[in-house]
């Protein structure tokens, strides 16, 4: 495409951008879309500098076929246009808030000076009404990641949009069609009043709580004394197994690029041709599981950085977390599933060789239940120990009531220690273990591959390569009873600090995780380099997935100066109190 | 008297201390290079409330009909909450009583568990001579392993009579939306208080069934039975009075919140 085609081609996306018709015209004009389906934030280039400008304001528009006007977008549409940076050169993004309360742009996964992090309270003081702020940094790395807000609950209500950078010596993987699959979910209702209901009514969205034919289907399976053994277990804990999701399809329309299932957003592709999709997990709350039924993927990044290619069927995709995959279809069309961790819904899109062409949506896997693993190894192991509670007088529990999960239960497990971190930790694991392997909840019937954490080997080790010289251990706590969530017990209001990165040092952060849920740990400005078991060769994330009662640990240079925030990626959790600050001087 | 104002007191000075106390903003988690005029991150130290009708119900015992409140206000943040919990009934000869109207501090003290101190007030009226007391009260409320759900309170009246009650409630989730729920509940008095009927030792006991169906989340009509039992000598106070008992009836009302 020419330099004038492609300078025509944008005003037209800015003219239907402005008039709020994209999302409805463009179907029709896959003729444009030979690289980039999605519209583009328009680039003005002075000297190294690439100048974007976005505008933040609220929109009327339409989900899913329903019209809202509480969607908060940015240049207008959801999800925002597609960010597109080259690396080597300077990036200056001005950002002007046309709403009537603060707000900001937080470049997820971006290393750059801390001030322009976009974290009010953290970088700067936030965009007033009415401000322009000027981002400023070099881009000094490629691949996929994205851009959202980091103000009050703003992210749920579409703010947020694909960032794509091409690296320096141009894409090292030639493909024929390049496409960002950026999946999200949204509520018709304020984020404040779905907060409010999950902290007033424990499982207010989850509709796949355990009845009392689940426990007569147990002990079909395994018996009655299994099966009461189980259900004791659970009980005794006073935990759900089917805690997956926190905000569930009950209340979220699922989108991909900002389409429910029935928009069907299609990506087309001529049989034969090589095609990259980044897919980007936007969502405020939901893990997706994503496959495209016949067509082998290849992952060729996690969260923008390259990894050895991994053929697979399925992969889970955390909040926040990218992966790019690379699909050579043949066939006429395919399904682009991603059902939510939980199956409570799903969303659908389709690849074709053809406009109106589809192929079979697939069913929802079975409802999903927990088992012993999320306990960690002792419980595992010692499973039934924990039952030994005596209940005769009730006075007794303000007493007892510890976490019968943190006595001592044999001589092999690792005591927790001391600490049980409070009322505002509902658990603690005796003996947390490595699930690195271990895709997640909710495979075990399956007979294909899905991509797990194990896999994920970099081509190359990173420059530092010392050993780290100082430990970090951080607890992942809740109660969902509350609505509680924090680290080590402690939410951020309730500690006097920040965490203490010494400049320029090297060391091992380890997150272990005492609830019943997988939380994605995002830390801002530096890479963790997941040891997961390939020696150098780790991949460097900048959000991990901890599953429940599992421990996990990743190597961190401190070489970003400056204050940086460290949080569950789980809106809901971050704004409840997960969330710390980490400074490094 | 003495002992109700000394407990009061005693309430109400904790309750100060524990909101205070929670209430001191420590320097938070904000960054070395956090400028103090900039707002805070996060805000997760909100309040919130919840207005809450567990009971609301229709009984019909000895053909007189009864309707019963059983409802609990809160508000507050997460470990510290200001409760108003009252249960009572009223009956279709303008008689009643409100059995208790209790206002409360509570502090979670472990994950399941608050510890609760208040006032509160046990008032009857229509029909015979009003009758009123005032307490103090300390108790906890929570959840017990295996889902039970407790209340149990000690409460010493302005005369120094001294009672300690239990609620205890399970429910059963047959489908997503049908819960049937038991509950049972109970008191012993340490000293009898002829006014109020209650014998000394264990009072009676009061069990139910109840099903609900959740039309949301918030709004379940239900659909249930109850019965009561007086034990010892409150079943004697009120076999001289000419009451019954012994009561079981049918209840139907709904369970909502705001």
């Amino acid at each position: 495409m020419t330099q004038h085609h492609n300078k025509q081609r944008r005003q037209i996306l800015q003219a239907l951008a402005s008039a709020g018709l994209l999302s409805t015209v463009y179907p029709l004009m896959p003729a444009l879309a030979k690289q980039q389906q999605m519209s583009l934030v328009p680039k003005k280039t002075v000297g190294n500098a690439d100048i974007f400008d976005f505008n933040i304001a609220r929109t009327t528009l339409e989900i899913d076929r329903q019209l809202t006007s509480q969607a908060i977008t940015i240049n207008g549409t959801i999800p925002a246009p597609l960010l597109k940076l080259k690396e080597g050169r300077e990036a200056v993004l001005r950002v002007k808030n046309a709403l009537d309360v603060d707000t900001s742009i937080h470049w997820h996964g971006i290393l750059l000076p801390y001030q322009m992090d976009g974290v009010p309270g953290i970088s700067f003081a936030g965009i007033k009404p009415g401000e322009t702020f000027e981002y400023r940094f070099p881009v000094v790395q490629n691949g996929t990641y994205w851009y959202h807000s980091h103000s009050g609950m703003q992210e749920q209500l579409g703010h947020y949009g694909p960032l794509v950078i091409e690296p320096e010596a141009g894409e090292d993987i030639e493909v024929d069609h390049d496409y960002v699959i950026l999946l999200s979910d949204w509520t018709f209702d304020s984020p404040a009043e779905v907060m409010r209901n999950l902290k007033v009514a424990e499982g207010y969205y989850n509709y796949n709580q355990r009845t009392v034919a689940d426990f007569f289907e147990d002990v079909e399976k395994m018996g009655w004394q299994s099966a009461w053994q189980k259900s004791a277990m659970w009980g005794q804990m006073r935990m759900s197994p089917r805690d997956i999701l926190d905000v569930t399809g009950s209340e979220y329309t699922y989108l991909i690029n900002g389409k429910a299932s029935a928009g069907n957003w299609t990506g087309l592709f001529t049989p034969g041709e090589k095609v990259r999709l980044r897919v980007i997990n936007a969502s405020a709350m939901t893990f997706f599981d994503f496959k495209i039924p016949g067509l082998e993927m290849t992952v060729v990044a996690a969260d923008g950085q390259p990894v050895q290619p991994v053929k697979t069927d399925e992969f889970r995709i955390g909040v926040a977390e990218t992966y790019d995959v690379i699909v050579e279809p043949t066939a006429d069309a395919y399904t682009l599933f991603a059902q939510s961790q939980d199956r409570s819904g799903y969303v659908s899109a389709t690849l074709a060789s053809a406009p109106g062409l589809t192929a079979p949506i697939p069913d929802l896997y079975p409802r999903v239940e927990r088992g012993m693993e999320a306990m960690g190894a002792a419980h595992a192991m010692h499973g039934d120990s924990a039952m030994n509670t005596d209940q005769n007088m009730a006075m007794d529990h303000a007493k007892h009531d510890g976490h019968q999960m943190s006595e001592p239960k044999s001589v092999d497990s690792v005591s927790h220690g001391p600490d049980n971190h409070g009322p505002g930790a509902a658990m603690v694991v005796d003996k947390p273990i490595s699930r690195l392997d271990d895709p997640g909840v909710g495979f075990e019937h399956l007979d294909h591959r899905v991509l797990t954490y194990s896999q994920l080997k970099s081509h190359h080790g990173w420059p530092d390569k010392r050993a780290p010289a100082r430990e970090i251990e951080l607890h992942l706590t809740g109660s969902m009873e509350r609505y509680m969530w924090s680290f080590d017990g402690k939410k951020f209001s309730e500690v006097d600090g920040p965490i203490r990165f010494y400049q320029d040092e090297r060391l091992r952060l380890t997150l272990v995780n005492d609830t019943m849920m997988d939380h994605p740990i995002h830390l801002h400005g530096m890479w963790m380099e997941l040891e997961n078991g390939h020696g150098d060769l780790r991949p460097r994330k900048h959000t991990i997935i901890v599953k429940p009662g599992e421990r996990v640990s990743a190597l961190i240079t401190a070489d970003a100066f400056g204050d940086w925030a460290f949080h569950c990626h789980l809106m809901y959790h971050m704004k409840a109190g997960m969330f710390r600050v980490v400074s490094v001087a | 008297m003495q002992l109700f104002k000394g407990l009061s007191a005693y309430s109400l000075t904790l309750a100060l201390l524990l909101v205070l106390g929670a209430g001191q903003s420590l320097a938070d988690g904000i960054g070395l290079q956090a400028d103090p005029s900039w707002p805070k991150p996060i805000h997760d130290d909100m309040a919130y409330g919840q207005l809450m009708f567990d009971r609301l119900e229709m009984q019909s015992i000895e053909g007189s009909e009864q309707l019963l409140w059983d409802a609990q206000a809160w508000y507050g943040k997460d470990l510290d909450r200001f409760w108003l919990e009252t249960e009572g009934s009223y009956n279709d000869d303008h008689s009643g009583e409100i059995e208790n109207l209790d206002l409360q501090y509570s502090r979670r003290i472990s994950p399941f568990w608050d510890l609760q101190t208040g006032i509160g007030t046990q008032t009857s009226f229509g029909t015979g001579a009003k009758q009123e007391r005032y307490y103090g009260i300390i108790g906890f409320q929570g959840l017990a392993p295996y889902w039970f759900e407790i209340d149990s309170n000690l409460r010493i009246s302005d005369d120094g009579d001294t009672w300690l009650d239990l609620e205890v409630e399970y429910d059963w989730r047959l489908t997503q939306k049908l819960i049937l729920q038991a509950r049972a509940e109970t008191s012993y008095a340490f000293s009898e208080v002829e006014d109020f009927e209650q014998g000394q030792g264990l009072n009676g006991i009061t069990t139910g069934l109840r099903l609900r169906y959740h039309l949301s989340r918030e709004f379940a009509p239900y659909i249930g039975v109850s019965a009561s039992r007086l034990l010892g000598d409150t079943k004697d106070l009120a076999e001289s009075e000419g009451d019954e008992d012994s009561t079981a009836t049918f209840v139907a009302g709904v369970r909502l919140w705001f």
